[in-house]
This record gives structure tokens, sequence and C-alpha cells, in this order.
């Protein structure tokens, strides 16, 4: 935690026990992790540029799930709180639509169904310039707490 | 000759049968050409092709951007992570 940041926000996705009513027993995840990792690292370059934060962190699972287990964390921490909950909140919203990241629910009698998604987005061409060098995504997607990322 | 790596996730993977697989293609061949050789070995992936983005080495790309020897041809169908 940095000494100069004023708040953190932490969101935390957990599985849910249904989804359009039907009874959802749990999610599998499949991650391209490889590009999930360059992603993270975007991301991060690009909420840097656009709200003065402290630090982030992203953290996402692979594999099956049960009800009420967790998927996804985002912490963001900042100077003052609007611009921690902006970001967090962007962060989350890019997770759905900008991650090689994919699920299916586990349904009654051991069926599964592929979640329905929409076509991956790209980030700007300016950013693809981004080297490893210059992040370190190994860090922001396998934090210490290991059990959040191995399934 | 080059040679690249296909990769499938999802429901790609699904209707290729496998997670992976290697394309020998000619030089100068564009994503285009490993897609077409992906539907012709894997006709289940057929349906799937207005949906599907591809990822040449982690970057999302179009389909007429040439591919090199060791190139990782990634095909992505719709995303939903969280």
């Amino acid at each position: 935690m940095d000494d100069d940041a004023g708040g953190t926000v932490l969101f935390v996705g957990t599985i849910r026990n249904q989804t359009n009513g039907k009874e959802v027993k749990g999610l599998e995840y499949e991650v391209y992790r490889r590009m999930a990792e360059r992603q993270i690292a975007k991301l991060e370059k690009e909420i840097r540029k656009r709200w003065p934060i402290k630090s982030m962190r992203l953290v996402h699972r692979e594999g099956k799930l049960k009800v009420g287990e967790v998927s996804v964390v985002v912490a963001v921490s900042a100077v003052h709180r609007e611009e921690a909950f902006e970001a967090a909140r962007y962060a989350i919203d890019r997770v759905k639509e900008s991650f090689p990241i994919w699920k299916r629910e586990k349904l009654r009698r051991g069926r599964y169904a592929w979640v329905k998604g929409t076509p991956i987005q790209n980030y700007p061409a300016s950013d693809r310039s981004i080297s490893e060098s210059q992040t370190n995504p190994r860090e922001i997607v396998r934090p210490r707490t290991r059990s959040l990322v191995e399934a | 000759m080059i040679r690249v790596k296909m990769i499938y996730f999802a429901q790609t993977r699904e209707a290729a049968g496998t997670k992976g697989e290697e394309f020998s293609l000619a030089e100068q061949s564009s994503v285009r050409t490993a897609l077409s050789k992906a539907f012709e070995a894997h006709p289940k992936l057929k349906p799937l092709e207005k949906a599907i983005k591809v990822a040449v080495n982690e970057e999302i790309t179009q389909e007429d951007a040439p591919l090199k020897e060791g190139d990782r041809v990634a095909l992505l169908p719709p995303v939903v992570g969280g």
C-alpha cells in the first residue's frame, strides 16, 4: 500500500447460482494466458494515462469454480477515491470485453453451456509498442496468493 | 515453406477437436491462408468464421497480415471474462 494513497477500491467478482432463471452449479474458465498477461500490462498502462492512480492489481482465475467462489479481483489505489472508483470500474469492464477469456456454465445433469461473449476488442495502436520490460505482467496476474490464479 | 502454430480456444477448440497444431504454409502466406487451411481441416470451424478474431503472437490482427516462421495464430471466439 502506498503511503500517499487516500483510498483503495477492491472489486471482487464471484460465481452466481443462476443466470436468467437457470440454475448454475459453477463456471469453467478458459484463458489464453500469454495474451491475457499482455492485456493486463496494456490495461494498466492505459489506466495510468487516464487516471492518476497509485497502484493496481488484477487477478483472474481459470479452470473450474463453484458457486460463491471468487473469479476476479481488481484493486486500485489512488490519492482520492473518485479516480480509484473510476479506474476500478473501467478495469473490470475491460476484463469483460477485451481479455481472451471464455467461460462455460455447469448446468444440471452435468451439462455445460458456453456463455455468450462479444468479439474481443483491440487496444489502440499506440499501445502496441508496449514491451514486457516496461511492466511486469507476471507479477500482476500471479500475485503471491497462488490460490487465486490456480484452479 | 513456413511453419506456424495454430491455437484454438473454447468453441474453436471444441470445433477443431484440438488445442493446437502446426501448419506448413507457403512463404508470404497471410492470416487468411492459415484460416482457410483450418476451415478445410476442421469443417466444424466454418460456422464460427464470422465470430472469430485472430491474434498473431498475442496481438489482434487483420486477415491480410503476412505470417512468418514460428508465428502463433490464435482463433479467438467471442470473449467474456469476469
